[in-house]
């Protein structure tokens, strides 16, 4: 294919440098300095896609940001990149972009036959269809997705970099049109930290797409010189192709920086950068975007945005049509005419709504020869795969209806203009208001919750000559709020600029047959919603535009109704009878401005790098020995240890019969470890948990259950007794932070007098805990200063000495129901004495156990475990641990006790279940019910909190929460589970030595 | 992203901080002398106002230390911190309640 639309001469383009890409499979050529959108037009490419809803054909409509219709995937495989502008693709050497939502080619679409059904299909269609039977949706969903599917993501992972960057400035200008260069100029002139950035690959903005001067010389030069003057400051960052995506409290803002193409191999440099960016002031200098009119079938390809066809011919050298018609409500589309005209592009006519167009631009165009056909409007667009022809009629007095005969004018260009929006769109993300200036047509900010101004377009302020001052007058003020006041004796530079005059709203256009009779006016181009839809919510009593916008999806589409929005809600306020549109209230715009990728938001953060892994002294060890692990929290934890061919269930069979009958050994160094040492330590502790804490001796260990104030159990652990004010507290793996946390907070806020100091030394101690009948033999082997016998160092014992020659700390406490030792010794000792005690342990049977085997030998005895157990609506009373409460003192959570809701009786309690057949293993989570039977709905009185199936006892068994449950031992209840019900009798929760001579023996 | 003064550590982002709900809510001196209805008050209601809030924020991965926030949830604006155990800087936001109360002014014709 050829670039038949492309112009001899003129453009930004190299044309010494060819560009190829494929698109949809056709191989195509631009030049260095297209977009993918410039070089489609150039190539003659009229439709690029199909609509969301209708499946119409759809073509390029704009050439920046506000693109609705021309959305690509771009590349393929791991690299793809769904939904991307034509307009902001930069054309590089060997692109590959594709249609979306359309199959099987944009030219012949099979679902565009739902545009018969367009009268099916009303607004709130889905709402009003798929809610009934409320069963049905899971079999339309899947049809509807695939039906109004947009871009596909990539299956495989990113190959790509990305990073971040966090940056504190005093301006920061956002925006490098001719308002925000001299914001940046003024501020940078100062010494303040100075941040310019910009969207598109040139700054200059509209300079780029118009001809100017500025200072008796070309937009252009003064841009360049502008740009020269930045980079000598060094205290000024300028950023291209870099998007403020979304600006947030207190003058935070975040911005995408593109640093290469998709198929560059960048090297060291990252795909995208995020940057992070805190500033005293900032200046918003965003411009405006243009909004089309709304006349019937104004979707068709070749209806473009008059901004769009001008930036065509004058900064890309192609042309979107061969005869154009403009239709306009304002003077700034004359330009697009005489730049037409200038191109030698054919302007059949300009069709303007206003009776009198007599400004200096109408009067140019009459004097260049082109036709105005003014107070008139288009009443239809033919051609439905591209414009063949409009109808134009003339507007009545109250310019809602037509009259006299339609003319139609050959045209295969329609270069609509409906006034100019100002981008207010970060200026309302960060909390501000706007207000609707009826004079102008324009929503503009008002109050603002940020040290941030909106200037130029982005103000309302169109004129080049006042963007220049108000560029210089925000950039300067906002240096000077930040601390800069250096005076510069530069002058600000003059422009010619021609006066416009005003242009006259009329938000919905009429046609011959009232809107929604005949044609489609198209309000939000990407998610086909038009001002029949809108009128029909208005109808159906939606009155604010927040809900208007769900129910139609108006302005809910990848492109946040740049083009759409604004025309969508002067013409809800007009079916609602309200003359200001502002009344009807403005929809918050929110970030992002436009789409980021998610992996600039994850930046670094990916794969090893996603959390912090924490390790044990003794991982190394456990990692050679082949564990399975498990996460608990950032830790990883041996989960078991198979040997050659042993499933799980057989490897922790083995491990538990170990623990048992010969020695088994578990790293437990990841319990948390609290160090709390001062005067007031005993108090303290007596409050914080259930149980007295004043009487504890010196070297003695106790159990203590920690509540919240509702008396719900948060958590539990051992705390020993080291010194006369000093404590060591452990807590569960997951909950180590939170407690701590938790402490802290109380001595902080709550008790401020209590002379108390917490520290989390968890990571300082390795903690070893060797259990079962040979633990006390292997033990003595490595210590002959601490005396183990049951005399000397009985069960909740705590003794200093040595072990292996390593200063060490052994516990006489059990999480096993087994005479157990848990030694501490220095973190860096961790391994050596593991890797001894394996060597040593090996002739009484040494076996390494993992969290697996630690639950089933916990559950076998009892003991809970806070967060399995219990889930936050858990008090001690319902585990039956009525004897860890002292009723001597107050506590945190125990006057909660007597609250109404502590009090009730069918309270869940903690029970064991044992399943009738021995082999059945309950699933954890299984609801448990009194009866059997189909009758529905069965009363749920419980769930399964542990099920495990024990070597020991040689059969399954459970733990339970279960309503009434201690009046219910003896009973049979019944599990439900996937395939059948399983039976189970109530058993008192413990299974193993319910006498414990094991644990103290 | 709000920038929280610290009054300890200076500005510092919000992901260095965690929020720890209402400020001035105080726990019965005698817990065993309140009715259900004061106990009830205690541990679950709080106030939700669109305007000057008091609230706790603790510096977590930073000084550790816990303080109180002045803010006006209408807007984030910070009024002020103030530490643990000192008065909220109440003539400051009572100049600030005045105009909070100008500006939260619906617009006219939202319903």
């Amino acid at each position: 294919m050829a670039q038949t639309n492309r112009l001899a001469l003129g453009g930004d383009i190299d044309r010494t440098k060819p560009v190829n890409f494929t698109f949809n499979g056709h191989h195509m050529q631009g030049y260095a300095g297209d977009t993918l959108a410039s070089a489609l037009i150039a190539n003659g490419v009229r439709i690029v896609g199909r609509s969301f809803k209708y499946h119409r054909p759809r073509g390029i409509m704009a050439a920046g940001t506000e693109e609705a219709n021309a959305l690509v995937q771009l590349e393929t495989g791991a690299r793809t990149l769904a939904n991307q502008q034509a307009t902001r693709v930069e054309l590089y050497e060997g692109l590959s972009a594709t249609s979306i939502n359309c199959w099987p080619s944009p030219d012949f679409d099979l679902m565009s036959i739902n545009s018969w059904f367009h009268r099916l299909m009303p607004a709130g269609f889905y709402y009003k269809t798929f809610m009934w039977p409320v069963s049905g949706w899971k079999y339309y969903e899947h049809i509807i997705r695939r039906a109004a599917g947009l871009g596909k993501s990539p299956v495989e992972p990113d190959p790509d970099q990305y990073d971040h960057m966090h940056v504190h400035c005093d301006v920061l200008v956002v925006g490098g049109g001719a308002s925000g260069i001299s914001a940046a100029l003024a501020a940078g002139r100062t010494g303040a930290r100075v941040i310019l950035v910009d969207e598109s690959k040139d700054f200059g903005g509209q300079l780029l797409n118009e001809q100017y001067t500025i200072n008796n010389k070309s937009a252009s030069r003064w841009i360049e010189d502008a740009l020269a003057e930045l980079s000598t400051m060094e205290d000024v960052t300028v950023l291209k192709r870099t998007t403020a995506f979304g600006y947030y409290d207190h003058n935070y803002a975040g911005l995408l920086e593109t640093r290469t193409d998709i198929l560059t191999d960048g090297g060291d440099k990252t795909r995208q950068r995020l940057w992070h960016v805190r500033t005293k002031r900032c200046v918003l200098a965003t411009g405006a975007l243009e909004r089309p009119l709304i006349f019937s079938d104004n979707d068709r390809p070749g209806v473009m945005l008059a901004s769009a066809v001008r930036t065509y011919i004058q900064r890309y050298g192609v042309k979107p049509g061969n005869k154009a018609v403009i239709f306009t409500n304002n003077d700034d589309a004359y330009r697009t005419a005489l730049a037409l005209k200038e191109a030698a592009v054919k302007v059949a006519a300009i069709i303007d709504t206003r009776p009198v167009p007599d400004g200096e631009l109408p009067t140019q165009a009459i004097a260049a020869g082109i036709e105005i056909i003014d107070n008139a409007t288009i009443t239809g667009v033919n051609g439905g795969r591209g414009v063949k022809s409009v109808e134009v009629m003339s507007l009545n007095a109250a310019a809602d209806g037509v009259m006299g005969v339609a003319r139609t004018i050959l045209c295969d260009l329609v270069a609509s203009s409906g006034g100019w929006n100002p981008v207010i769109h970060l200026h309302s993300h960060s909390g501000g208001k706007a207000k609707f200036d009826q004079a102008r047509g324009i929503f503009i900010a008002s109050e603002t919750l940020q040290a941030s101004e909106c200037i130029g377009a982005a103000n309302g302020d169109f004129l080049l000559g006042d963007c220049l001052n108000e560029g210089f007058r925000a950039g300067k003020e906002a240096a000077s709020k930040a601390g800069f006041k250096k005076a510069s004796r530069r002058k600000i530079p003059i422009a010619e600029h021609i006066v416009e005059h005003p242009l006259r709203l009329i938000w919905a256009l009429p046609s011959t047959k009232s809107i929604g009779e005949r044609g489609k006016h198209f309000l939000d181009l990407q998610h086909d919603v038009t001002a029949a839809d809108v009128q029909l919510a208005a109808r159906e009593g939606y009155a604010s535009v927040e809900h208007t916008k769900r129910y139609t999806t108006l302005g809910m589409a990848t492109d946040q109704g740049k083009t759409g929005n604004i025309p969508g809600m002067a013409v809800l306020a007009q079916a609602l009878g309200v003359d200001n549109p502002g009344d009807v209230g403005t929809t918050t715009f929110r970030p992002p401005y436009t789409p980021v990728t998610l992996g600039a938001f994850a930046g670094r953060n990916v794969g090893v790098l996603t959390d912090p892994v924490r390790m044990t002294p003794m991982h190394h060890w456990h990692e050679l020995a082949a564990c399975k692990w498990e996460d608990v929290g950032q830790w990883k934890r041996p989960w078991y240890y198979p040997k050659q061919g042993e499933s799980m269930q057989d490897a922790v069979n083995r491990e538990c019969l170990a623990a048992r009958n010969a020695v088994g050994i578990l790293d437990a160094s990841t319990l948390g470890k609290i160090d709390i040492q001062g005067p007031d330590a005993a108090e303290f502790l007596n409050r914080i948990y259930t149980n007295a804490w004043s009487k504890l001796a010196i070297g003695k260990c106790r159990y203590g259950l920690m509540l919240k104030e509702d008396g719900m159990i948060f958590d539990d652990g051992v705390t020993t007794r080291l010194g006369e004010n000093h404590y060591l507290m452990t807590t569960t793996t997951s909950n180590a932070a939170s407690v701590l946390g938790w402490l802290e907070e109380w001595l902080q806020t709550e008790w401020p007098d209590l002379k108390v100091y917490c520290n989390s030394v968890t990571e300082a101690w390795a903690t070893l805990s060797i259990c079962g009948p040979n633990a006390r033999a292997l033990l003595s082997e490595f210590t002959d200063d601490i005396d183990l016998t049951p005399d000397a160092l009985p069960f909740m014992g705590m003794k200093e000495g040595t072990v292996g020659g390593i200063p060490a700390r052994v516990f006489r406490i059990s999480f096993t129901g087994e005479c157990s030792f848990e030694i501490n010794v220095p973190a860096s000792y961790g391994l050596a004495l593991w890797t001894q005690l394996m060597v040593a342990g090996e002739k009484y049977g040494i076996t390494p156990y993992g969290t697996e085997t630690m639950h089933v030998l916990r559950a076998e005895k009892g003991y809970i475990i806070v967060g399995q157990e219990t889930d936050g609506t858990v008090m001690p009373q319902d585990l039956g641990m009525d004897w860890i409460l002292s009723k001597k003192k107050d506590f945190i959570g125990r006057r909660s006790f007597t609250r109404p809701d502590s009090q009730r009786t069918e309270r869940k309690k903690l029970v064991g279940l044992l399943p009738v057949n021995p082999n059945d293993i309950l699933e954890e989570g299984g609801q448990v019910v009194a009866e059997k039977g189909d009758h529905r709905p069965i009363p749920m009185i419980g769930h399964v909190t542990s099920s495990y199936y024990s070597a020991n006892l040689g059969r399954s068994f459970a733990l339970a929460m279960i309503s009434n449950g201690t009046e219910r031992i003896g009973d049979r209840v019944y599990v439900p589970m996937d395939g059948k019900t399983i039976t189970c009798e109530v058993t008192a929760p413990i299974f193993f030595d319910s006498e414990g001579t094991r644990l103290h023996g | 992203m709000l920038l929280i003064p610290c009054p300890w550590c200076g500005e510092r982002d919000e992901p260095e901080f965690h929020h720890g709900g209402e400020a001035h809510i105080k726990r019965p001196l005698e817990p065993d002398q309140s009715t259900d209805e004061e106990w009830a008050e205690y541990i679950f209601m709080r106030t939700n106002p669109k305007g000057v809030f008091l609230e706790r924020w603790v510096h977590q991965s930073g000084c550790r230390r816990w303080f109180n926030l002045a803010r006006n949830t209408a807007t984030n604006e910070i009024i002020g911190a103030y530490k643990m155990g000192e008065k909220p800087p109440i003539s400051t936001i009572a100049n600030k309640q005045k105009t909070a109360t100008v500006s939260n002014k619906k617009p006219k014709g939202v319903k």
